[in-house]
């Protein structure tokens, strides 16, 4: 009992420690911590493999779907225009359902309201596309997520999964990404475990991934169960994250190793 | 004893067969071409790779040319580039796999029938954080 | 298949230029496996080649040591303006093609 209330009292004040250095530091993106092809990769926008699910995104954007027979484009226009800054407020609170929505699940949504078309699937190429397309335009712009009352019980639930031990291993996000960032493990570089780049082009998955992806391969890390891609657990965890990451300028498409 | 034997058979290099076969056996002398890859790849899965040749790009003497080669790859011949005088500069930059740390090793010939070598080493790493899929 | 293309819309007679490719394609090289684990067969672009003003300028002939997403830089020498056609096959069968056009000025 006494154990396990010292271990909850260390954790807290891990979190509050973790929280004093985030407040003192601004936060620092994966890119900085990336080997100098990465960074390289990353910048040249035609050499970034990312750069051509933008290019197929735009033409989803375009093309008609669905049984209304409607275009993104039909609605929002010039997604330069509409969409610029839209993917630096995401995660936001769907107001038709209260619940959290991602880009990819705000796609999903225009597709069965307004296009009625069925939903596209959790890491399909189309939705890869469409969501780095989406978020590829608000490149450079801060991440700038509102904390409202709407959002605060997902953005708690979010901060409680991020400093959880979970696994085989017992780790907690904070273990690695707070408490041991910018340290090595193995050949890599520890980062601060932002967000920012996604969808991101990832050398080891050969192709884009969404942060649902790769928040899975942490689960799987550590050897925890990994949550399905869109589920409450993972959507409060990248809305949390996004909280975290506030100020860091979005990369869509991002390139990491 | 059957297995030292085919041991002792084995070429001391991997790629002697496939030389053999690009060049038919004529000399293959190193010199003129680069290879430029980072010492320190971040991931085998897509190399950078820039390899040029020393030599003009004429109508009477240009490059014709240049095979990639992997020693650890388990298809060792990774490309050949066919250029011509209208190429203007015998330069290729791409990415390639690395099945692990190696010496990278390609093949010129030019427009005389000749043929050149170049070679690279790279040491392959992996990101710490390997996922399932 | 979709693919980008890089090169200058004008350049000087004789300017040597470059000329960017790269494809979406994952070039599977036959040695992994899906889900269900069963074999993924190889598919790889195995051949490209461009043409300029009807002038093979550019071969490649590729196996599955290329990356994913393929993509070449290489150089040509810009002599009258025209057309830059882009062609590509894979293990498959599938045809991929782009054309491109370059404006030559000067004398």
């Amino acid at each position: 009992m006494t154990l396990r209330l010292l271990r909850k009292a260390a954790l807290v004040l891990l979190v509050l420690q973790c929280a004093a250095v985030a407040a003192a530091q601004p936060p620092r993106s994966g890119i900085s911590y990336a080997g100098a092809d990465v960074r390289a990769l990353q910048a040249d926008d035609f050499a970034n493999p990312g750069m051509l699910w933008v290019a197929r995104g735009e033409k989803s954007w375009n093309a008609l779907a669905g049984r209304n027979n409607r275009s993104c484009a039909g609605c929002h226009q010039d997604a330069p225009v509409s969409m610029k800054g839209v993917a630096a407020r995401y995660p936001r609170i769907d107001t038709a359902t209260g619940k959290v929505s991602n880009i990819e699940g705000r796609i999903n949504i225009c597709r069965e309201r307004n296009q009625a078309a069925d939903p596209l699937q959790f890491e399909s190429e189309e939705l890869l596309a469409l969501t780095a397309y989406v978020a590829h335009q608000s490149r450079g712009m801060p991440v700038a997520v509102a904390v409202e009352a709407a959002n605060r019980p997902h953005l708690e639930r979010g901060r409680d999964i991020y400093s959880r031990r979970q696994g085989q291993m017992n780790l907690a996000c904070v273990n690695c990404h707070v408490q041991n960032a910018g340290r090595k493990l193995l050949a890599e570089t520890i980062s601060e475990g932002h967000g920012n780049a996604y969808p991101a082009y990832r050398l080891e998955w050969q192709g884009v991934g969404s942060l649902h992806r790769r928040l899975r391969a942490c689960y799987f890390g550590v050897r925890a169960a990994m949550p399905a891609f869109g589920s409450d657990e993972l959507l409060d965890l990248e809305l949390y994250l996004a909280r975290r990451a506030a100020g860091l300028p979005l990369e869509t498409p991002g390139v990491r190793r | 004893m059957a297995a030292g034997l085919a041991r002792a058979q084995t070429p001391a290099d991997p790629l002697a067969t496939l030389v053999r076969d690009i060049t038919g056996g004529a000399a293959l002398t190193p010199g003129r071409v680069t290879i430029d890859t980072p010492r320190l790849a971040d991931n085998g899965h897509s190399v950078p790779l820039k390899v040029s040749v020393d030599n003009p790009m004429t109508a009477t003497n240009h490059v014709r040319s240049i095979t990639l080669l992997s020693p650890r790859n388990p298809r060792p011949l990774i490309a050949k580039f066919v250029l011509g005088p209208h190429t203007g500069r015998a330069e290729i930059s791409t990415r390639v796999r690395l099945n692990g740390t190696q010496v990278v090793l390609a093949i010129s010939q030019l427009s005389d029938g000749s043929f050149w070598s170049g070679s690279a080493e790279v040491e392959v790493t992996e990101s710490a954080c390997l996922d399932a899929g | 298949m979709l693919a980008r293309i890089q090169l200058p819309k004008t350049a000087r007679r004789g300017e040597v230029i470059s000329v960017r490719i790269a494809i979406q394609h994952p070039m599977e090289t036959g040695f992994r496996f899906d889900v269900n684990g069963r074999a993924i067969a190889k598919n790889v672009i195995n051949a490209l080649s461009v043409r300029y003003n009807d002038a093979e300028i550019f071969r490649a002939e590729m196996g599955s040591g290329m990356a994913a997403n393929p993509s070449l830089e290489f150089f040509t020498v810009a002599r009258d303006s025209g057309e830059l056609v882009f062609q590509w096959v894979d293990d498959a069968g599938r045809r991929g093609e782009e054309r491109v056009q370059l404006a030559v000025t000067g004398p």
